[in-house]
């Protein structure tokens, strides 16, 4: 057996290894810089310069491809308009994210653990912290984490996509447990994770397995050609197909494979969870998309009960459960969870509304969800000594905010109302072209059941309305709770809240370039 | 062309973020802005007025057309026909007497602020619906209206008013959620590309029985729920009891009037063959509703839900016209619309006045009312008997069209709503009877006649009822040909099959 050097185009490449390379750079700064607050700058500059070059290369990219994309490397790599918008995509997440990463509350108190390796309560922690150690790994991990989920929406091999996999859950693991405060909720959130994650990739790589006893390839493209070969009957095939996609599922938040979601969201830093919100969201759409359109779409029927199975039970228990919480951000979680069911509604059926729809889809809610968890950094306890404390979590915490911050409870009320789907906001668009996608190929019980989820779910966004504008303030939360003024998070706040209202109003530039990404590039052509 | 619609919903949308981002120094003159605002649309609309073309009323005047999101197929697409004509004058002539009427209402100058620019949002909203001639614009407007109204009943209002803005915006939501899957599954049914919406693109499509049976119910369900039918009812008296009388005034008069306006120009235009098919259902609702409401009327303490109640039957009466699909019964339906906005808003305005001298809506709360205030006695009494559609008020003309328009095909619902007028007077005069009649208690002696600028507020709603009372053929030149349009399109496609 000869082994021959693959053909790579690396060109197409290039914002990938921008972020991958920037990432590496920051691990070596990380050991040299000694002077914390230089090493925080530096961390910060090229976190943001690496993210931004990426994107506008990822830009331009996009402009001046002629067709559909290149294969970069045969039956491993694609970069087609699709991989392009989502990885725009995850970049614009990853670089709100990067700037909630560096905000500091007034105090001069960031989102992270100043000492990760310490135990919660630890000496070690109260010296580390006395010191003012800062923690600036979070903004390689930010990168590489991102670098994964840019390389798993281009991937068309089911054994290169585990490691695409591996690359975006590692550096997510590790940021979970660095919140500053509630360190062992932050500790058991990561652990959850982390077994979940583990136990998921195990299932996803046991499911590629089986494709490949099945069918004897790795290629997408390869074993989406088999299969009609095969025929849907094959129980190694079926099985593997369930795993894979199952895999994806639990990445993606949908149920029955969300019980990580929750945990992670209370425990995790609040701006790990606005990253994990957006950008992984819009990496496991995307991958999902690419795996069913170009390679098990020829399953079928068998395919789409599975869809339609995990879509209906991630918007009944996303809506219902969320009906239930009294943390804030658990009820997004669950939010969550239901969303993950409205981009299934959209895929089901395979219509290639979905391809356009999604992207667009994703891009609404995840800058509703990075606008909301901006918000939540800037509402916090107050300890009885003044000094302003953790995030305040719960949702009578927010009774009042509309007279005491009338821009804060604003924005958020703005964000509520997308992730509801009102109109004249991004959600609303989003929500019609998803259901559109739906309808397109005559999944209309899907689509009536995602209103009927949304009814639901309006119910608990407004629950929030009318605590923050309808209530007066009680003298407890008066006291209790702070209003932080970080200018970082405000520019977040501001940047979404506007995005969300322009794309709410006038759509249509965007949903031009969502059409546009509406390609495959399957490699068949030619082969 | 002068775009004098797109003008129409921009300026209050305009004036409202101008007084919402008013420095708090200058916020001394709000009432006085917003008046101005809601003044020049009152202006503008009669120059339209002037303008429009009454021999051709049925066509859509004033028409603007632009690409708002080609990708779905929504356009900025405006015109107003005879119908909508009416709606958007009662829009604006009911909003500047509203904050004339609530004009003392707030001390606290930033809650007046806040008060004022979302009545001026909810008027861009309603004026845009009554002219929208693209069904995703219409859907658009009609689901953002909800913002500005929930925040209207949620903020300011009495003890209740948290809960009667949540189930608000639950019926209200849950309904418009459910035409959106019908909006959407238009386009994919329908003729599709750039301009999918427009409702000219959508009239006399062949969607199959049971798609197009089904997208009806899920655009009458919305609608059946903004003009509140029973059972979809019980949101209104919860909201008329603790919003503000101005806020419950303007969307019981203006507001509701869009799902009546929808039933209308979409329900019957879009899905001919599904109205024909479930007309003798919605008729039997309707008629439940006459009575139901009229009944409930009669029993109620609060005055305020007693006129809620009494709208619960009358658009039971305009839904009746609408879905007897014959020119005289939807030129009459058209006409109540009107009228009953009219009629009811100075109903709830003159409620409003007396809650304002006593702090109480109860009926039993006041008497003999008419020895201390004469004119008030008798200005309320008037507009009683318009609501109760006295000969001589507009209200009854385009009652007894309706009636008169639908007997030839449904009968029986026509004499048992008939009842109901008398039931009418029994609501308005006992209600006038126990407040304004018999001795006066002690603590009332002192009540104050009717002021000034209460007259303002509400006499020309009175001029108005009573010129169009004797002169219908006014309003009625401006209907006869639209509805002509779509009782063809009801009927045609009937000789058809």
């Amino acid at each position: 057996m000869t082994f021959t050097t693959p053909q790579i185009d690396w060109v197409p490449l290039t914002p990938i290894l921008i972020v991958l390379g920037a990432a590496a750079l920051g691990i070596l700064l990380e050991a040299f810089i000694k002077a914390p607050q230089t090493r925080r700058l530096v961390q910060v500059g090229v976190a943001l310069f690496a993210l931004t070059s990426a994107g506008a290369v990822a830009v331009a990219h996009w402009v001046t491809l002629e067709g559909a994309g290149t294969i970069v490397m045969r039956d491993m790599v694609t970069v087609d308009r699709q991989s392009i918008a989502w990885q725009i995509l995850i970049v614009l997440f990853a670089i709100l994210a990067a700037l909630l990463y560096a905000d500091r509350t007034k105090a001069g108190e960031g989102a992270f653990t100043p000492l990760g390796a310490a135990a919660p309560g630890s000496a070690e922690e109260t010296l580390a912290r006395r010191k003012g150690l800062e923690l600036t790994e979070v903004f390689p991990l930010l990168l590489f984490a991102t670098g994964g989920m840019m390389l798993f929406t281009a991937v068309t091999d089911y054994v290169f996509l585990f490691v695409a996999l591996e690359l975006l859950s590692l550096p997510l693991y590790i940021m979970v447990s660095l919140a500053r405060r509630r360190r062992l909720l932050s500790h058991e959130a990561a652990l959850k994770y982390f077994l979940l994650g583990a136990f998921s990739s195990a299932l996803y790589l046991f499911g590629a397995a089986l494709i490949y006893g099945a069918t004897a390839q790795t290629s997408m493209v390869g074993v989406g050609t088999l299969i009609p070969l095969i025929g849907g009957n094959d129980p190694i095939l079926m099985v593997g197909v369930v795993m894979v996609l199952a895999g994806l599922f639990f990445k993606l938040g949908a149920a029955p494979f969300h019980s990580w979601v929750p945990d992670v969201y209370q425990g995790a830093p609040t701006p790990v969870v606005a990253f994990m919100a957006a950008a992984t969201k819009a990496a496991a759409a995307a991958a999902l998309l690419r795996i069913i359109y170009t390679s098990v779409h020829t399953l079928g029927w068998e395919l789409n009960i599975l869809i339609w199975t995990v879509a209906i039970a991630s918007m009944v228990v996303g809506t219902v459960v969320a009906l239930a919480q009294t943390d804030i951000k658990r009820m997004f979680a669950y939010s969550w969870i239901a969303h993950a069911g409205f981009i299934l509604v959209a895929v089901a059926g395979f219509s290639d509304e979905a391809l356009s729809a999604l992207p667009f889809y994703v891009l609404t809610y995840g800058l509703a969800s990075v606008g909301a968890f901006a918000v939540m950094t800037q509402v916090r306890e107050r300890e009885a000594d003044g000094t302003v404390a953790a995030e305040a979590p719960r949702l009578g915490q927010w009774t009042g905010l509309g007279s005491r911050s009338p821009f804060l409870a604003g924005a958020m009320a703005l964000f509520l109302m997308s992730l509801a789907g009102i109109p004249l906001t991004a959600g609303f668009v989003g929500k019609f072209v998803a259901f559109g996608a739906a309808l397109s190929v005559g999944a209309w019980p899907l689509a009536l059941i995602g209103v009927i989820a949304s009814a639901v779910a309006a119910f608990f966004y407004v629950r929030l309305i009318v605590l923050m504008f309808f209530t007066d303030t009680p003298d407890v939360v008066k006291d209790a709770v702070a209003i932080d003024e970080t200018p970082l998070a405000r520019a977040v706040i501001i940047a979404t809240g506007v995005s969300v209202l322009v794309l709410g109003v006038f759509p249509a530039w965007a949903l031009g370039l969502s059409d546009q990404a509406a390609v495959f590039v399957t490699g068949l052509a030619g082969s | 062309m002068f775009p004098f619609l797109t003008v129409l919903i921009a300026l209050p949308a305009i004036g409202a973020a101008v007084l919402w981002f008013l420095p708090a120094s200058a916020r001394t003159r709000v009432r006085e802005i917003a008046l101005g605002i809601t003044g020049a649309e009152l202006l503008i609309a009669l120059i339209m007025l002037w303008q429009f073309d009454t021999a051709d009323a049925g066509a859509h005047q004033f028409a603007e057309l632009h690409a708002w999101i080609p990708q779905i197929g929504a356009s900025w697409a405006l015109g107003i026909n005879g119908i909508g004509l009416l709606l958007v004058l009662l829009a604006v002539i009911l909003t500047p007497l509203a904050l004339v009427a609530g004009w003392r209402e707030d001390t606290d100058v930033k809650r007046r602020t806040q008060y004022l620019a979302l009545i001026l949002l909810s008027l861009s909203f309603m004026v845009g619906i009554f002219a929208a001639r693209d069904v995703f614009l219409f859907y658009v407007l009609f689901e953002a209206m909800l913002i500005p109204v929930y925040f209207l009943i949620g903020a300011f209002g009495g003890e209740q008013r948290r809960y009667a803005a949540v189930k608000f915006l639950l019926y209200s939501l849950a309904g418009g959620l459910i035409m959106l899957v019908a909006v959407i599954a238009l386009y994919f049914m329908g003729p599709g590309g750039s301009q999918a919406y427009l409702t000219d693109n959508l009239t006399g499509i062949d969607y199959g029985v049971v798609p197009e049976r089904l997208m009806f119910l899920a655009f009458f369900l919305a609608f059946a729920i903004k003009a509140p039918m029973v059972p979809l009812h019980t949101w209104l008296p919860t909201v008329a009891e603790t919003a503000r009388v101005g806020t419950t005034a303007l969307l019981v008069s203006v507001l509701d009037k869009v799902g009546t306006f929808g039933m209308l120009t979409l329900c019957l235009v879009l899905f001919p063959e599904a109205s024909r098919w479930a007309a003798p259902v919605i008729i039997v609702f309707a008629v439940v509703s006459v009575i139901y409401g009229a009944l409930l009327a009669i029993g109620q303490e609060d005055m305020l839900r007693m006129v809620a109640f009494t709208s619960v039957s009358h658009f039971g009466i305009i839904v009746l016209g609408i879905f007897a699909f014959q020119q005289t019964s939807i030129e009459g339906a058209a006409f109540y619309m009107f009228n009953h906005g009219l009629a009811t808003a100075a109903l709830f305005l003159l409620v409003g006045f007396l809650i304002a001298r006593t702090g109480s809506a109860s009926i039993h709360a006041y008497g003999g009312l008419q020895k201390v205030a004469p004119v008030l006695a008798g200005t309320f009494l008037v507009v009683g008997m318009a609501v109760l559609a006295l000969p001589g008020l507009s209200p009854f003309i385009s009652e007894i069209m309706v009636l008169i328009g639908a007997y030839p095909v449904a009968p029986a619902a026509v004499i048992v709503s008939a009842v109901s007028v008398v039931l009418a007077a029994l609501y308005i005069l006992i209600a006038y009877q126990r407040v304004f009649t018999g001795p006066t208690p002690d603590e009332h002696g002192g009540t104050r006649e009717i002021t000034l600028r209460e007259r303002i507020a509400v006499w020309p709603l009175m001029a108005l009822m009573l010129v169009l009372g004797f002169l219908p053929a006014l309003a009625i030149d401006v209907l006869r040909d639209p509805s002509a349009d779509i009782v063809s399109i009801v009927s045609t496609q009937e000789a058809g099959e």
